[in-house]
């Protein structure tokens, strides 16, 4: 096939795909990113007029805004899931790694949750999380607490954040576990049998073999839930739509709001917020990076 | 853990007799109570959607409401009826559908030639691909919506699904796969003058069906439980929604009827579950080439 026939296939194959992308994924980043340093919101566009440069001016009304700095530390917060997901679900995978009996059914079961929707994960913890549901009715029978003293998890300024994020826990360990666990079966047994000959106990075999070797992974896996947790949006919005007063309102959900609700739709105010979070999202991914990557070459 | 190999003084100081059973059963201990905090919230849901609601059982009384003892079907005929649940049900199906085709037949053609052919450009546009997975993509949706108000396709399905098809995992996935036929087979089938377009139908297209099952699944569980993105296209369209949008408005309309809403659930989980129960490794297989 002389080679301009070749080329001139390739592209015509590509072609679906390069459009799709063209319009749905990189003109929207960029014009996202331009739209930060507008005037621009629902009246304009009805009225065809063009977006407006107004330099940084959005950036300084969202950092002034005590909504978002209420917002921004929220989705700061909520990076506390991080660890605890990733060490519960390192200790998981450690856990179903063995092969036991029956252990397929677990790891299957595990990942239910994970191929759950975030609306039916909201419809079935609403129930748990209700004041008369299954956590404070656990709680009463371990004797914890009074049917008098309890409350809706998620009506409660003090804990409504908590109890989404044991819903994201939830629908995260599964993930991660699976991840971790290809990265077990990977390693060699003959090191672990080395490791075992040379008097090591499990928890020196998993400390100075396993997690040395699962370095990538773990690396890998802490990177998504980062960026993840930062990006927190579809949980609050079905669990408790940003209250009770805020206190679960996060930063993407501000993005969204100051787009779609309200009375003005103003996307330049939202662009620039959303430039905000991508921006401490770049930043959390490169001091992840730096975090584990450190001495990752001797593994 | 074999006792065979000569006794350490690790080994040697613990009474390895009555350990390892004890050991086992610990972890199966371990292993059922983080099975019952994965699965409790559907096991009750669906307790609640087999209970008799007429019998005056509040959904709260535990632990009985686990166990109904009047067990019926009732709530599911009853969410089609007074809900229209077919209709989300439908909207699900065709969203789902529309996306799955067009994923997998957008993808086979660009992972293709990205696979096959040297062009100019080829590194380029790869890269660009590849890199769609790290961007920062928190404006992408205010503008998407934009396009699609422009394109007159919001409030459509077709405007919750063209946006969505083409991706860098399915191109991945899909050139991987290409990436691992044999390049004689090829050759053999150009000497015999076919087509390009008939080699990726009758030749690739049957010998990567794996990774185009994987990817079928995979899309047709993340569109199936897909909820932000149509929430916002169709939010003006509400008869459009599918059901993982509509189950949420169900539960925010006046006469909230848990009974129906476990029903609903139940009913919406279970094509999910079972493709996963039935294709888990392919899933799994597909999951971690994802992030790979």
């Amino acid at each position: 096939m002389p080679h301009w026939r070749q080329t001139l296939m390739s592209y015509t194959f590509l072609a679906p795909a390069l459009i799709l992308l063209a319009v749905f994924t990189f003109y929207p980043l960029l014009y996202g990113a331009y739209l930060g340093f507008t005037e621009y919101n629902g009246a304009r566009f009805a009225n065809n007029l063009p977006p407006q440069w107004v330099g940084v001016k959005n950036f300084e009304t969202v950092l002034s805004d005590p909504l978002f700095r209420t917002a921004l530390g929220n989705s700061v917060k909520y990076l506390l899931v991080v660890p605890a997901l990733q060490l519960a679900s390192l200790a998981v995978a450690v856990l179903v790694a063995k092969n036991l009996p029956g252990i397929a059914v677990f790891r299957a079961a595990y990942y239910i949750p994970v191929i759950t929707s975030v609306s039916l994960a909201a419809v079935m913890w609403e129930w748990v999380f209700n004041r008369e549901g299954t956590l404070n009715w656990l709680l009463g029978a371990l004797h914890l607490t009074t049917p008098e003293a309890a409350f809706g998890w998620l009506n409660s300024e003090q804990w409504a954040f908590w109890a989404v994020m044991l819903v994201t826990f939830w629908r995260g360990f599964g993930y991660y576990m699976v991840l971790y666990l290809a990265g077990l079966q990977a390693i060699p047994e003959e090191l672990e049998e080395a490791a075992i000959l040379d008097g090591a106990n499990a928890w020196q075999r998993f400390w100075s073999v396993t997690v040395p070797l699962m370095r990538p992974t773990i690396l890998l896996c802490t990177l998504l839930s980062t960026i993840a947790a930062l990006r927190v949006l579809e949980e609050v919005l079905v669990l408790t739509n940003g209250g009770p007063l805020n206190s679960t309102y996060t930063a993407l959900m501000y993005v969204y709001a100051k787009a779609f609700q309200g009375f003005d739709f103003d996307y330049g105010l939202a662009s620039a917020a959303g430039l905000i979070v991508a921006l401490v999202a770049l930043l959390l991914s490169a001091l992840n990076f730096r975090l584990f990557h450190r001495d990752g070459e001797q593994a | 853990m074999s006792a065979r190999t000569a006794p350490t003084p690790a080994q040697a100081a613990r009474p390895v007799r009555w350990r390892r059973p004890v050991n086992t059963a610990l972890r199966y201990l371990l292993l059922t109570v983080i099975l019952i905090f994965a699965v409790f919230p559907f096991i009750w849901t669906l307790a609640i959607a087999l209970t008799d609601k007429t019998a005056g059982t509040s959904i709260y009384a535990f632990p009985q409401s686990l166990l109904p003892s009047r067990v019926t079907l009732n709530n599911f005929t009853d969410v089609f009826r007074t809900f229209s649940l077919a209709k989300y049900l439908l909207n699900s199906v065709i969203i789902t559908a529309l996306t799955v085709v067009g994923t997998l037949l957008v993808s086979a053609l660009a992972a293709y030639p990205l696979a096959r052919f040297r062009f100019p450009g080829r590194g380029v546009l790869f890269g660009l691909i590849v890199a769609t997975l790290v961007l920062p993509s928190e404006t992408t949706f205010i503008v998407n919506t934009l396009t699609l108000k422009n394109l007159g396709l919001l409030g459509t399905h077709a405007g919750v699904v063209l946006p969505t098809i083409a991706g860098a995992f399915g191109i991945f996935l899909m050139r991987q796969a290409f990436l691992a036929i044999p390049a004689a087979l090829l050759e053999a089938a150009r000497l015999d003058g076919a087509s390009e377009l008939l080699i990726l139908t009758r030749i690739m297209l049957p010998l990567t069906r794996p990774s185009l099952a994987a990817l079928g699944i995979f899309t047709t569980v993340t569109t199936w439980n897909a909820y932000f993105w149509p929430m916002l296209v169709l939010s003006g369209a509400p008869d459009k929604a599918p059901l993982a949008v509509a189950v949420l408005k169900l539960k925010g309309q006046f006469n909230y009827d848990p009974f129906n809403i476990a029903a609903g659930s139940i009913i919406m989980m279970l094509p999910v579950l079972l493709v996963f129960l039935a294709a888990q490794r392919l899933f799994l297989r597909g999951m971690e080439g994802a992030v790979k």
